[in-house]
């Protein structure tokens, strides 16, 4: 039997499993892989009536003037910047509360601190974007707590320092619930033998704390952090734009890479411009989830991504 | 007479031990304890913030700003906000259904996706595996995607635009291939002996085996479609056709007012509530989630417990 024939009839004996991954593939195809054809954009002076290839080729013009200019470098660096203080805050503040959740013993107050560390994951980005107005504002309850203290109100929409630590913060608070749960599951997962053993040996919380729970977290820290460190390219729009929103005078301390392409396509309408930023987001990505993920297999190949 | 010198030196240093023990694990649970009451309150407060401005006076809002414990209680904002509620009513329309249509056609589809995959005797699983598993390493980035969306696909104001982006994610259909994987492979066997088909297999066996899965991947899907603003933002031009959230934000931004009896205001030479009612708004628009939150919680966490441990 030939191998062709071999494929034919494999094709026919999976012929419903196929049917049945048929519209994902299709999914896909349309939403992903299409797109991706579209990065040519990024070598073009846009011409929303040429089309995809009815613009205008300029080669690496797009790609030059972002580096000439200096925005990619700043806007790679809050990008970088940014999630990196998102990844380590938010993994040490998980493990802190997760330690002291499942080491304290009253039940309900540990469940109630749990749910309402959980809360935050649920609400959505646009009510964060409301909080952050009812405490910052000129209205805001920051405000009237100043100028009930008697001091000057503060008008932080005009200066970037604060947004920094603001934005840090909200990024910490909305995920602290959803990797606490994570890391309250490993903890669960550690045998009760060690605990008893350090017990019996005199060890006191902060001990069997420092020489079990964390040693033991650390693979899964690890993990979680090489995870991350993979998307480290790729900004969460939704957590800047609600809370910067389109203010111009902030851009220089709160612009990433994603707000960046936004404002190239529907404010300033710069197509080729915008698609090369991504275009340069996502290579830059990508070449760094492979140099992570070779890291990882050579180190422990169980924790490697692919 | 010397092991029993010993012994009571073991005994003392023992006992020295214990109380050393216990006052750690009372400095321990006095830290842990507060640590752990202002974590909650942080989580908690922004809230308080919100409800308590809804229910303040927007004259003490101009003179004073919004405050921790506002002086006097007013509900003018929610009478604004129900005054004329259709625009709240058809932003929850929408909002509803896009949440049901796509997180229903979503845990289909994802499941079916995930089922196929989990097959050890499907030869191209690990080659479409692959296929969708580099779409989260390498894309086309928002430009060439919304041009394709409007320009080539048409979506532009259309509920599909709402509908279509969320439905299938690599990392759902990944989720439930490993839920799947860890059903034991003999009960498809034993049904393919007894003449069931691929499908009838996932639809009869699968599915119900897999419920914790599904109801993960449905929470995570309904949570993502009810908190979606993007793609309104993106693609929905029409003000009867925004999402709740939307309408929420565009509010907040001022782009848009809603649309009360503002009239009746001017005439009475009121202030209408703006301030408020932006708080009032966002308090009707979170409303089902913080009403659904205790039940729904306890699933999330179980689900994210299952794979945290599976890895």
């Amino acid at each position: 039997m030939s191998g062709k024939s071999g494929i034919i009839r494999e094709l026919r004996q999976s012929k419903t499993l196929l049917l049945m991954i048929a519209p994902t593939i299709v999914f896909f195809i349309v939403f992903s892989y299409i797109p991706m054809i579209g990065v040519y954009y990024a070598f073009t002076k846009f011409d929303f009536d040429g089309g995809l290839f009815g613009s205008q080729f300029v080669g690496m013009e797009n790609f030059k003037f972002l580096f000439n200019t200096g925005v990619l470098w700043n806007l790679t660096k809050n990008t970088v910047l940014y999630n990196l203080a998102f990844i380590f805050l938010g993994n040490i503040m998980q493990i802190i509360c997760a330690v002291f959740l499942a080491q304290l013993s009253g039940k309900l107050f540990k469940k109630t601190a749990q749910s309402l560390m959980f809360l935050p994951y649920f609400l959505s980005w646009v009510l964060v974007g409301a909080f952050v107005y009812n405490l910052f504002s000129d209205l805001g309850v920051v405000n009237s707590v100043l100028k009930q203290l008697g001091l000057h109100s503060y008008d932080f929409y005009l200066h970037t320092a604060p947004w920094k630590f603001i934005i840090v913060f909200f990024s910490v608070w909305k995920g602290l619930g959803y990797g606490t749960v994570i890391y309250l599951a490993a903890i669960m997962a550690i045998s009760d033998e060690y605990y008893e053993a350090a017990k019996i040996d005199g060890a006191t919380i902060f001990q069997q704390i420092r020489n079990i729970t964390l040693p033991l977290l650390k693979p899964t820290f690890i993990l979680l952090i090489l995870f991350s460190l993979g998307g480290i390219m790729k900004g969460q729009f939704d957590l800047f734009y609600q809370i910067i929103g389109s203010n111009g005078m902030l851009y220089d301390a709160t612009d990433i890479i994603d707000t960046f392409v936004f404002r190239s396509l529907t404010v300033n309408f710069d197509i080729g411009m915008g698609t090369a930023a991504g275009l340069y987001q996502s290579f830059f990505g990508f070449a760094l989830i492979m140099i992570v993920n070779f890291i990882i297999r050579k180190t422990n190949k169980d924790y490697s991504l692919f | 007479m010397s092991t029993q010198v010993k012994q009571l030196a073991k005994a003392d240093a023992f006992k020295g031990n214990r109380i050393k023990q216990d006052k750690e694990t009372i400095a321990f649970n006095i830290i842990g304890y507060t640590l752990l009451t202002l974590v909650s309150l942080i989580c908690l407060i922004p809230f308080w913030l919100i409800v308590a401005g809804s229910f303040t006076d927007e004259l003490e809002i101009i003179s004073k700003g919004f405050q921790l414990f506002p002086d006097t209680v007013s509900f003018e904002a929610y009478k604004s906000v129900f005054s004329t509620p259709e625009q709240i009513y058809r932003a929850y329309s929408v909002t509803i259904g896009v949440t049901i249509a796509g997180s229903l056609l979503g845990i289909f589809l994802t499941s079916m996706a995930g089922y196929v995959l989990s097959r050890k005797d499907f030869a191209m699983r690990n080659g479409i595996s692959f296929f969708i598993y580099f779409t989260t390493l390498f894309s086309g980035g928002l430009i060439p995607w919304y041009i394709l969306m409007t320009k080539n696909l048409g979506l532009k104001d259309s509920y599909w635009a709402l509908i279509l982006p969320p439905l299938l994610s690599a990392w759902n259909i990944i989720l439930m291939r490993s839920f799947m994987k860890s059903i034991p492979e003999s009960i498809v066997e034993s049904a393919k002996i007894d003449g069931a088909g691929d499908f009838k297999i996932y639809q009869r066996l699968i599915l119900p085996l897999s419920t914790p899965g599904l109801a993960t991947i449905g929470l995570f899907l309904a949570l993502g479609y009810w908190n979606d603003w993007f793609n309104a933002n993106m693609f929905i031009t029409t003000d009867s056709k925004y999402p709740l959230q939307f309408l929420l934000y565009k509010i907040l931004s001022s782009a848009a007012v809603l649309q009360t009896n503002n009239g009746a205001y001017l005439a009475a030479n009121v202030v209408p509530p703006t301030e408020t009612l932006k708080m009032a708004v966002a308090v009707v628009a979170t409303g089902p989630i913080i009403l659904l939150y205790p039940f729904v919680q306890r699933y999330f966490v179980k689900g994210l417990t299952v794979g945290a441990v599976k890895g």
